[in-house]
């Protein structure tokens, strides 16, 4: 964990000129860098708030593993799920080099004291949900996160580089299980349009945040707030975009990927404004939105109220494991009678360096 | 924050070879409780795509570590001892350096 160093009065001064000066340069700043306060603070919460993000959001699709309807879909479905499981854990090991326990993260987050982004607070209703989610959620992730692999934190860059190579297969999937159904049944391409009016609307709000533009409409508080918010992430080179910005770029890209669909995205405003070479769509009444989904909505407890069952349900492993390990270290002192009980995998020191023959389970072919 | 917790896992460093050729790079951490349980637990997190060909874990807190910042005398890249880097002595042609060994 890195030790901060301490500081001399003045050379305060010094340190904050040789961070501004790194982050003026495009460099990244690494683990036991100085760094100002604000900067930690920011970054813990941006990162934590992710990872919480990652795998709660493992929890409406996951609810349709079981429920696919064919061999190859469940096979895709378990990938992209478990990609979520470890989007989340990559966020959380960069957090801790932020001098974090992410013991601690997880607790925040089942205290209330963290959040996951609400977008999640929205249950799967149907099969085709899991193809919205990942077409349009994942999608605007993507554009979300593209810009967050240039982020000024190198952990947190190098983080977002393996997940934003995973995304793509995430989004591809997506669409390919919306297109197998628009290309089905009238039936199906209803539950495909079905699915598609109730995701538009979370992937452009929230997974963008709040706007942060006077662009962004809307309210007019909210949004210089945002703003401000906004201009002190870009500042620190942690974001490199407006929300509102990035939340244009995701419609742009959605609009023509609906018309191939045949699928209508439900915001009757969306139409191409010449002029601004963007899709012209309704701002987003924040606010509103917001209060809708606080955390005291049903699905908002219930995504909790969940990923806590789980943590508790899976103690006793964690308990085994910790037993396992002292009998191990026991086992491997001089005084320790336990000798046989070693797996002989060799010795502790070793390298081992044929043990990663990767096992693609999960990997369809 | 703190609270009575189950003893946390330990945290490991991962270190991936991705292919023949390159040194084991750093991935990041994961934590568990023995060096098996990290290794499996680095395998599913680092090792889900591409054809890694080893993996290391380490015990975070076994790695010893320094920043040029701090220690200024164990990085100064040498510097002062420009002997050390071939642009200090004439090229071997006049096509210069790059053209020593050309053909």
């Amino acid at each position: 964990m890195p030790a901060e160093r301490v500081a001399a009065p003045g050379a305060h001064d010094e340190l904050l000129a040789h961070f501004d000066a790194l982050i003026a340069e495009g460099a990244t700043i690494e683990t036991r860098d100085w760094m100002p306060d604000g900067y930690r603070r920011m970054l813990i919460r941006q990162i934590a708030q992710h990872a919480h993000s990652e795998i709660i959001g493992m929890q409406p699709e996951g609810a349709w593993l079981t429920r696919a309807p064919s061999l190859h879909r469940k096979s895709v479905l378990i990938a992209k799920v478990q990609d979520e499981a470890g989007h989340g854990l990559y966020l959380y090991s960069a957090a801790e080099t932020l001098g974090v326990d992410r013991a601690d993260l997880l607790e925040a987050l089942h205290q209330g004291q963290q959040r996951a982004s609400a977008t999640f607070n929205h249950p799967a209703l149907t099969w085709a949900d899991t193809g919205a989610i990942a077409w349009l959620t994942d999608g605007a992730a993507v554009i979300n996160q593209a810009p967050l692999c240039r982020t000024s934190y190198g952990p947190y860059a190098r983080a977002m580089r393996r997940v934003c190579q995973e995304e793509a297969f995430h989004v591809r999937q997506g669409y390919d299980l919306m297109r197998a159904l628009c290309e089905g049944t009238p039936d199906q391409k209803e539950m495909a349009q079905d699915a598609v009016n109730r995701w538009w609307l979370p992937a452009v709000a929230l997974m963008f945040g709040p706007p942060d533009t006077e662009a962004g409409g809307a309210d007019a508080r909210t949004a210089a707030l945002g703003a401000a918010v906004s201009r002190r992430a870009m500042a620190w080179g942690i974001k490199r975009h407006t929300n509102d910005e990035l939340r244009q770029r995701f419609v742009d890209s959605c609009v023509p990927q609906a018309e191939r669909l045949g699928l209508t995205l439900p915001d009757p405003a969306i139409r191409w404004n010449e002029e601004r070479g963007h899709y012209d769509f309704t701002p987003v009444d924040w606010d509103t939105y917001r209060e809708a989904l606080g955390d005291d909505t049903h699905w908002a407890r219930q995504r909790i109220a969940h990923r806590r069952a789980a943590h508790d349900d899976g103690a006793w492993v964690r308990e085994a494991a910790a037993a396992y390990a002292a009998r191990a270290d026991a086992g491997a002192s001089p005084a320790g009678a336990a000798a046989g009980e070693r797996t002989g995998t060799g010795g502790r020191d070793g390298t081992r360096s044929g043990v990663a023959a990767p096992q693609r389970t999960e990997e369809h072919t | 924050m703190s609270r009575d917790r189950e003893g946390a896992p330990a945290s490991w460093e991962v270190f991936l070879r991705a292919r023949r050729g390159l040194a084991h790079q750093h991935a990041g951490s994961v934590r568990a409780a023995d060096p098996d349980a990290a290794l499996a637990m680095a395998r599913d997190l680092y090792a889900r795509r591409g054809d890694p060909l080893s993996l290391w874990v380490v015990r975070s807190d076994a790695v010893h570590t320094a920043s040029p910042d701090e220690r200024d005398p164990y990085f100064a890249g040498a510097h002062h001892k420009p002997y050390r880097y071939p642009e200090h002595f004439a090229p071997l042609t006049e096509k210069g350096p790059d053209g020593d060994h050309a053909e």
